[in-house]
């Protein structure tokens, strides 16, 4: 958080059909709505979340991200970090507070692997959902499905690592918590993070810019993790792989997709991060196992399927 | 016999689809894999095909992968059809996965 960048705020997801798309979010990951606005955009938050919303839905023809946002401390870092984009030569665009319904404005700006990102200080806040900010209870009833914690982290898939490395390292301040290397040592996967979490963004190389990979939602233990199995199954939704444990972050896991075929994962645990942490390396030899630690092979599907 | 048959030309294959239910799913409930399966949802693109004969219809499709001239040319996703009669299909090759996978390998030795 060097730079005054704090966490992922929200990240806005194109669906093909948004009835389809609120009841997995709700229904499924447990997600809870919290408006729409006139554009037909539907806004969702997890319970443990204090802003309004982290997630919004946008029906499109295509799947895919449209963008994925950070929060900043306050105005003046967000003032700062725009200067600082510009000056290394990033072209940021102004988008206007309530351009999303009660979020303040928001720098947007793209970086070479294809992919758009915000940065923004304001958001309501709206508290923890169900719960009291005094004297709170354990948690709130009435949560459905898998009963997602936060919103997590989003894994984009795009060429030019090195360059967005620059970009979210130098300019904002992110550490490189772990990455995967060839035998030349050229980065191949960088996993970033403002925070004590071992990954708040990450980046695989792949020759098509913008591609996304996954949007992740953190559960409290495997046992969630086995659940949220079941609930896969009885929903009979659409499983990738899992649940497992990844070599990378370590984290236990478990990938789905949405009806429109993004990928989600919900997780729990892995590792955690303190700026004096130097990073964790991967070889590219050693990628099975570095994604799926107890197959140890690589899941071609795991690397193609994209939205 | 219930259900839709379908062929598939490029390996030789036949199964079982039954009504409302898409030619992938059919393909997959039999333990089947002559056709890729990715996201199931329409969106990646990955189980393309193309129908030669037969009629059926379609879910919503990403029109990245499946434009609309694409579907008049019965190039449509396994994962989003649902055959109305008996169907005959072939495998189509993905630029966008063979390209994919291509890079990978090399990326990663």
């Amino acid at each position: 958080m060097k730079k005054g960048v704090m966490r992922p705020g929200h990240v806005q997801i194109r669906v093909l059909d948004m009835d389809e798309a609120v009841k997995h979010y709700t229904d499924l990951l447990g997600m809870i709505e919290t408006d729409r606005d006139d554009q037909g955009r539907v806004y969702l938050k997890a319970w443990t979340e204090v802003d309004k919303f982290s997630l919004v839905l946008r029906e499109a023809d295509e799947p895919g991200c449209d963008f994925m946002a950070f929060k900043v401390v306050n105005e003046e870092a967000l003032s700062q970090l725009e200067r600082d984009l510009v000056e290394y030569g990033v072209e940021v665009e102004q988008v206007p507070a309530e351009e999303l319904k009660d979020c303040g404005r928001r720098v947007r700006f793209s970086v070479p692997s294809g992919h758009a990102f915000e940065l923004f200080a304001d958001k309501k806040y709206t508290g923890k959902w169900g719960l009291s900010s005094v004297n709170p209870e354990a948690w709130p009833r009435g949560l459905q499905g898998m009963k997602a914690v936060r919103f997590d982290h989003c894994l984009f898939y795009g060429p030019e690592l090195a360059a967005v490395y620059d970009i979210f390292v130098n300019v904002l301040g992110f550490h490189l918590a772990e990455q995967v290397l060839d035998p030349e040592g050229t980065r191949i996967a960088q996993f970033l993070t403002v925070s004590m979490k071992e990954h708040d963004i990450a980046f695989i190389h792949h020759e098509e810019k913008g591609k996304f990979h996954h949007a992740s939602f953190f559960l409290e233990t495997w046992e969630d993790v086995l659940r949220a199995a079941d609930l896969i199954s009885m929903t009979d939704t659409s499983i990738d792989i899992g649940p497992t444990r990844h070599g990378l972050t370590h984290g236990k896991t478990i990938y789905f997709f949405d009806p429109s075929g993004n990928r989600n994962e919900v997780f729990c645990g892995g590792d955690y991060f303190y700026p004096d942490h130097k990073p964790v390396t991967w070889q590219a030899e050693q990628l099975g196992k570095a994604i799926f630690y107890h197959d140890r092979v690589l899941n071609e599907r795991f690397l193609t399927v994209l939205t | 016999m219930a259900g839709f048959q379908v062929l598939n030309r490029t390996t030789g294959d036949r199964f079982t689809c039954q009504d409302g239910q898409s030619v992938l799913k059919a393909m997959e409930q039999l333990g089947l894999k002559c056709v890729p399966v990715g996201c199931r949802g329409g969106g990646c693109g990955y189980c393309k095909i193309r129908v030669l004969e037969g009629e059926f219809e379609c879910g919503k499709m990403s029109k990245v992968h499946v434009p609309p001239e694409a579907v008049e040319k019965g190039e449509v996703l396994a994962c989003r059809i649902y055959p109305l009669t008996d169907l005959t299909i072939e495998c189509v090759p993905l630029p966008e996965a063979a390209l994919a996978k291509q890079t990978t390998t090399k990326s990663l030795r």
